[in-house]
């Protein structure tokens, strides 16, 4: 196969083109120039936009011995990543930014390029696994647990599935380092990439407050007692506890949680833990990794990156889906992507644009 | 053994090894000079192009910006044209930022200096506050050969000193130091299949850029550090064959690029850009509806090496400032590739290329916005 192996700069990415390579692919690599003005020199924090990371991806390829290109594909990310971050947030809703890269840009707009210049595939160095189903390839959880990258996949059709490649899906890290170690690459020890990678210095309030600039609103409790302020509600996620700042406690003396932001009246609501706790989830834009499931049925839900899987029913339709959870959750954040999962195949998923709570209803 | 040979030692030692070294280096210095049509004298050492680009134009502008003796008023003033390469168009920030007064000379569509554009840009008042004036001999992108005699003559006028990045035109077109008129021209090995690291500026006598790096003093003074004889002997060697073989060469060229622009004329939206005056071994072409770097992908696959305008220090290719100068729209200059004959390109490379064309082409045009799968 014609392989079109994208390369971060990072050791997942160099490993998983040298296993296609192994595999006897005819590999090429590509480095995703995302950002329009490349850092020259960044310390500590790790992502996809830097000079340093173009040229350990370009190192990889060399030490490969495979084609590599750059391409630039700052225009699509700013307008289909950056911009809907920003937007996500003006709306009071807790974007996932590495989803919407898979969505819009590693797995369509790369895709679809390197399938009109005649490769067949990508290949990623993300840790899922594809399993040859009876309708198809499926999406299913890596089996390094605390590597599996499914959720940020979930978004994922069966369409790009079908092209895409993952060959870390099988290992533990540990023993991705090792391999890398031992082919000789040299970014073997490099970190892991935690951050969002358009913002290196890890500060997103700041970068927020640039974007979106500052408002003062009130923070207010559930039944509109002003008990603080705030400088923009852009600040808050649905859940949060940390960084209120309430000058006045509650009641009870018990911490308080972020239960609602309204952007339109710049209010952020907060209340004890249990008010966090919802058991039905509304989600639209609905993608599936094989065939459409419409109608009420079992699965397992996650709703937030590295979150543990929940029981549910679902009940699905074209529009959307609903998730009628087994147990209360808390903290389910609007903007975040619900996942749905039969055992460790990735059935699809949604965008979260509500939650309810059936038993306070 | 070694240090006898002349090729290693330092030419500025006083020692055995070192007059043995530096007899290599003035013998190699003779020999470029001569085929360069330059006096020995005349020829500074650099380490290559960018080096003497930054030395003629920036050293240029530093001996002359102020008034001093037999330069009553100072020329503060630079004339660069608009398709210079990155070594003189990347440094116009850093001239400007020391108080310099840059000026850019237009090009026509075809991408050459128009001469009568050219004098008025050099005459009154301006042409007396210019320090250097500088036109690309052949440019880089385009092949298109410049007026330069008409740059020596109106810089002459003027009383500013002319200079010519001739990179691309040694070995390739006619060139002639001391018939140019030129005051300063720049050159590099490597461009004529000598080895990388080593190229000459040339200096007409009674012409003295201020240095730009400091050090021992070697080369008149112009510039410092440490010369490498071995480097000079391949400059040397292989610019006395290019020059030698200049008309065979060219002759051939002229075949390939007729060969070339045949087989390109019975493609669809295909643009080759034509220079009134160009070198022959060059074809500028763009593709239109079409991503020259996926072209390139798609030939570079196939075995054939084509080159687009630059690439930034990440590697994301840059929409060619030269193009746009010569008036090209965004698209049709991101759609360009150039196709380079070097000494050893036959028949066979342009058939192979007009081979492989077609479906690279098709494809590339496919997958210029291509969308999959959910974007929104």
């Amino acid at each position: 196969m014609k392989v079109l192996a994208a390369m971060s700069g990072g050791v997942d990415s160099a490993v998983a083109a040298a296993r296609m390579v192994d595999a006897g692919h005819d590999v090429t690599g590509v480095h995703l120039a995302l950002s329009r003005n490349p850092q020259s020199f960044r310390t500590g924090a790790r992502g996809c936009c830097s000079l340093e990371d173009s040229h350990d991806a370009r190192r990889a390829a060399d030490a490969l011995g495979i084609p590599f290109y750059v391409w630039d594909l700052s225009e699509e990310f700013r307008v289909d990543v950056v911009e809907d971050f920003i937007a996500e947030y003006r709306a009071g809703r807790t974007p996932n930014p590495c989803l919407r890269c898979n969505e819009s840009i590693k797995f369509s707009a790369v895709l679809a390029r390197g399938l009109a210049l005649g490769f067949d595939a990508v290949a990623t160095g993300h840790y899922a696994r594809l399993v040859q189903g009876p309708d198809g390839v499926e999406l299913h959880r890596a089996v390094d647990p605390d590597k599996d990258q499914s959720y940020v996949l979930g978004v994922l059709t069966a369409e790009q599935l079908a092209h895409s490649l993952f060959p870390l899906g099988d290992s533990p890290k540990s023993q991705v380092r090792a391999e890398a170690a031992a082919r000789g690459l040299t970014v073997a020890s490099k970190p892991d990439s935690h951050d969002i990678c358009f913002i290196p210095d890890g500060d997103t309030a700041a970068f927020l407050d640039r974007e979106l600039g500052t408002a003062e609103g009130a923070i207010v409790d559930a039944d509109g007692t002003e008990v603080g302020r705030h400088d923009g509600a852009h600040h808050f996620t649905v859940g949060q506890r940390r960084g209120l700042h309430l000058g006045i406690p509650a009641p009870d003396g018990r911490p308080r949680y972020v239960l609602d932001i309204s952007p339109v009246t710049n209010t952020v609501t907060v209340g004890p833990h249990e008010a966090l706790a919802v058991d039905t989830i509304t989600a639209g834009r609905p993608s599936w990794a094989g065939p459409k499931r419409p109608g009420r049925w079992r699965a397992s839900v996650q709703v937030r990156a590295h979150g543990e899987p929940l029981g549910c029913s679902v009940e699905a339709s074209d529009d959307g889906v609903r998730v009628l959870l087994d147990a209360a959750a808390h903290g389910i954040a609007p903007g975040q992507a619900v996942v749905l999962y039969d055992q460790d195949r990735v059935v699809g998923s949604a965008t979260i644009d509500s939650t309810a709570h059936r038993a306070a209803a | 053994m070694w240090a006898r040979s002349g090729l290693v030692g330092n030419a500025s030692s006083l020692h055995a090894s070192g007059r043995a070294a530096r007899r290599v280096l003035e013998e190699a210095r003779e020999e470029v000079a001569a085929a360069l049509g330059a006096h020995p004298t005349e020829l500074v050492f650099t380490s290559g192009g960018t080096e003497g680009d930054n030395l003629a134009v920036h050293g240029s502008w530093i001996a002359r910006r102020a008034a001093g003796p037999g330069e009553p008023h100072g020329r503060p003033r630079v004339l660069l044209s608009s398709i210079e390469h990155h070594a003189l168009h990347d440094l116009v920030p850093a001239l400007v930022r020391d108080g310099a007064v840059v000026d850019r000379l237009p090009v026509r569509p075809d991408g050459i200096a128009d001469p009568a554009v050219l004098a008025g840009a050099l005459a009154g008042a301006a042409g007396r506050e210019t320090a250097v004036a500088s036109l690309m001999w052949v440019n880089n992108e385009t092949g298109a050969v410049q007026p330069v005699q008409a740059l020596a003559e109106a810089c002459r006028s003027a009383g500013a000193w002319s200079h010519s990045d001739a990179v691309q035109a040694v070995g390739h077109v006619p060139f002639d130091f001391a018939a140019s008129g030129l005051d300063l021209a720049t050159v590099t090995a490597h461009k004529v299949g000598g080895p990388v690291g080593i190229g000459a500026l040339l200096v007409r006598r009674g012409v003295s850029p201020a240095p730009i790096v400091f050090g021992g003093g070697q080369e008149r003074g112009i510039r410092s550090g440490t010369l490498a004889p071995v480097l000079a002997v391949g400059f040397a060697a292989a610019v006395v064959e290019a020059v030698a073989r200049l008309e065979e060469h060219a002759a051939r060229w002229r075949r390939l690029r007729t060969r070339l622009l045949d087989g390109l004329a019975g493609l669809p939206d295909v643009r080759p850009h034509l220079p009134e005056t160009a070198s022959p071994s060059l074809v500028n072409v763009a593709f239109l509806g079409c991503e020259a770097d996926d072209l390139l992908l798609l030939l570079d696959a196939a075995g054939v090496d084509a080159s687009v305008g630059s690439a930034c220090t990440a590697g994301v290719s840059r929409t060619s400032h030269v193009l746009l100068a010569a008036g090209l729209a965004e698209d049709e200059a991101r759609s360009t590739l150039r196709f380079s004959f070097g000494a050893e390109t036959g028949e066979a490379d342009v058939d192979t290329l007009l081979r492989v064309l077609p479906e690279a082409l098709e494809r590339a045009r496919r997958a210029r916005g291509a969308t999959f799968g959910s974007r929104r």
